[in-house]
């Protein structure tokens, strides 16, 4: 149960899961764009900039959620996820490879004992119209064929009716179904219209349990933005403030260069801390990322400006 | 009463059909033969080929797909608004010092140059390619294909040296990055205007004005070229970047800007195909 209440200084959340009731802070929507678009913007050069594009190239969830998503094409891509540079396997893998269920145990075969983990969305990805039994369903049989992290969608739909206890619900029924696999939980933020419906969904995404919280599917024209990062970045630190509970942030949805992954680093980095840049706790959902890094990395290595074409892909 | 306050005129580059100061904020000053200060133009850094080099090949598919019909008429459109802008080229280049009756040749013969290649874009599959008799049931056809991504490297002379380098290389369906400096520079950032309002799109032709020694070795260097035209290089650097565009296997020529179907064929490769003549 979860419920939204108000007192003098503002909005405070009580739900079941919680040892106290959360406040959940007002966003200043100029201020937050300000900053946002200062952060990103910062430049960084040299040794801090190979060591960015390291950690981001580690962070990353490689994905494909494709409709004409074969068997191959997973293999493929895990192959890309445990060596992004064929040319150099000094070059660390990613964090994860992210699939739709029924890859997943393709995906388990090709990453084992690597390290990698196996990342699934379930619970009717994208559009989480479907009942809960069947969502809940999909996520058993996606962590019973190996998946390690399951994302699911938040229900928009019932987040913007009002209905804060069903969505608080749904996502701690998610958490109990996906048993020791990490939960992700995809506040669609494209879709929620304001800031202040990012954070509020942010908190009650962390309320029920959620071990880390994204931006987006990636299925909608807007994806991951600078604002959207740091605001729900902020509400990872107002939550961990308030609760101890440290939550992860994934962005995902139009990151495509080493640049916007650089800044996204920054912004977390001011926000949340120099803790929260490891793969535990923070990673880019994304494909074409990893191609503009591996080029990046190669131009500094032989001084020569590279092309998209020597690259797979996907 | 005072005079009216001097509107000048900021030198710029040429990229992915906008005009954008360079990256690395560097200029050069340009100045008349006595001295004076005649303008700053940007000086590209690598960056600035890097960004062009990326507009280039983003443009590349979709002018490839156009007609050659439709690629000539742009072509003639860029030589329609250079004989409009002829008065001003002239003056910028008799302002760096070249004679009077010299500017105003170099002008004509771009315009001439434009309207040669523009001319040339629907006959060249005719002339590089057709149909070969050979000894089997089969239908043998020889076509024409742009190579990709061409570098120039123009004489920093004039107006010329740089049409006629960037007309016949999009005209075979390329799209181009040309570099030119010296006393050129000022002509080379005025033809983007002309560029840019002759319907040729985005990206197609970028034009960058800096230093031959400084930015060849990274074009000559770059895998995503498919062309280096050495034509304007400085004396003794040929060897040097001939041997970087063959660690990529880059086409390297110079042109030199002739009108005649050797140049059109150094902008393209040719593809034949054999289809069995009965199915």
């Amino acid at each position: 149960m979860l419920s939204l209440g108000r007192d003098t200084r503002g909005s405070v959340l009580t739900g079941s899961l919680l040892g106290a009731p959360v406040r959940v802070a007002a966003v200043d929507g100029y201020a937050l764009e300000q900053r946002a678009a200062r952060l990103a913007a910062r430049s960084v050069k040299r040794e801090s900039k190979e060591a960015g594009l390291e950690l981001a190239a580690h962070c990353i969830d490689l994905t494909t959620l494709e409709g004409a998503d074969t068997p191959g094409k997973v293999r493929a891509l895990c192959s890309r996820a445990l060596h992004p540079d064929p040319d150099d396997p000094a070059m660390a893998p990613v964090a994860a490879v992210c699939v739709y269920p029924a890859l997943v145990a393709e995906a388990r075969a090709a990453v084992e004992g690597s390290g990698v983990k196996v990342a699934s969305v379930a619970g009717a990805f994208p559009s989480g119209q479907s009942h809960l039994a069947d969502r809940l369903d999909e996520i058993r049989r996606a962590v019973e064929d190996g998946a390690d992290e399951i994302d699911i969608v938040l229900n928009r739909g019932a987040l913007l009716a009002g209905r804060l206890d069903v969505v608080h619900d749904e996502v701690a029924a998610s958490k109990e179904a996906c048993g020791r696999a990490h939960l992700k939980t995809i506040l669609e933020t494209g879709e929620l219209g304001s800031y202040e419906m990012v954070r509020l969904a942010s908190m009650v995404a962390m309320a029920a349990g959620s071990d880390v919280i994204k931006t987006s599917t990636g299925k909608l024209p807007v994806g991951a933005t600078a604002p959207v990062a740091l605001c729900m970045a902020e509400a990872i630190r107002e939550f961990s403030d308030q609760t101890g509970v440290e939550v992860g942030l994934k962005l995902a949805g139009g990151i495509r260069t080493s640049k916007q992954a650089l800044g996204y680093l920054a912004i977390v980095a001011e926000t949340l801390g120099p803790d929260w840049l490891t793969p535990d706790r923070f990673r880019i959902g994304a494909s074409t990322l990893l191609n503009d890094i591996v080029l990046q990395r190669r131009f500094r290595r032989t001084g020569r400006y590279g092309r998209t074409h020597d690259l797979p892909v996907d | 009463m005072t005079g009216r306050l001097e509107v000048r005129k900021t030198y710029k580059l040429f990229i992915g059909g906008a005009f954008p100061r360079s990256e690395s904020g560097r200029t050069t000053p340009v100045t008349t033969p006595d001295g004076r200060l005649l303008a700053h133009v940007a000086q590209a850094s690598r960056k600035d080929v890097r960004d062009a080099v990326r507009a280039a090949r983003g443009a590349q598919g979709a002018w490839d797909g156009r007609t050659p019909y439709n690629r000539g008429q742009i072509i003639y459109r860029v030589a329609e608004v250079l004989e409009g802008r002829s008065a001003q080229l002239a003056g910028e280049l008799e302002a760096v010092g070249v004679a009077s009756a010299d500017a105003r040749a170099d002008v004509e013969r771009a315009i001439d140059a434009a309207v040669y290649w523009a001319g040339f874009a629907d006959k060249l599959d005719a002339l590089a390619g057709g149909v070969n008799p050979v000894a089997g049931p089969f239908l043998n056809l020889s076509t024409t294909v742009p190579l990709g991504v061409c570098a120039l490297a123009c004489p920093g002379t004039g107006v010329h040296g740089v049409v006629s380098l960037v007309c016949p290389a999009i005209m075979a369906g390329n799209t181009v990055v040309a570099l030119a400096g010296g006393p050129a520079a000022l002509v080379t950032s005025t033809l983007g205007e002309v560029i840019a309002t002759s319907d040729v799109p985005g990206g197609v032709v970028n034009l960058l004005t800096g230093d031959h020694a400084q930015l060849l070795p990274w074009l000559a260097d770059h895998d995503d070229v498919d062309l280096i035209d050495l034509s304007g290089a400085p004396d003794g650097s040929a060897a040097d970047l001939e041997a970087r565009a063959a660690d990529n296997l880059k086409r390297t020529v110079r042109t030199g800007g002739a009108e005649d179907l050797l140049t059109a064929m150094a902008f393209c490769e040719i593809r034949t195909v054999w289809h069995p003549a009965r199915i």
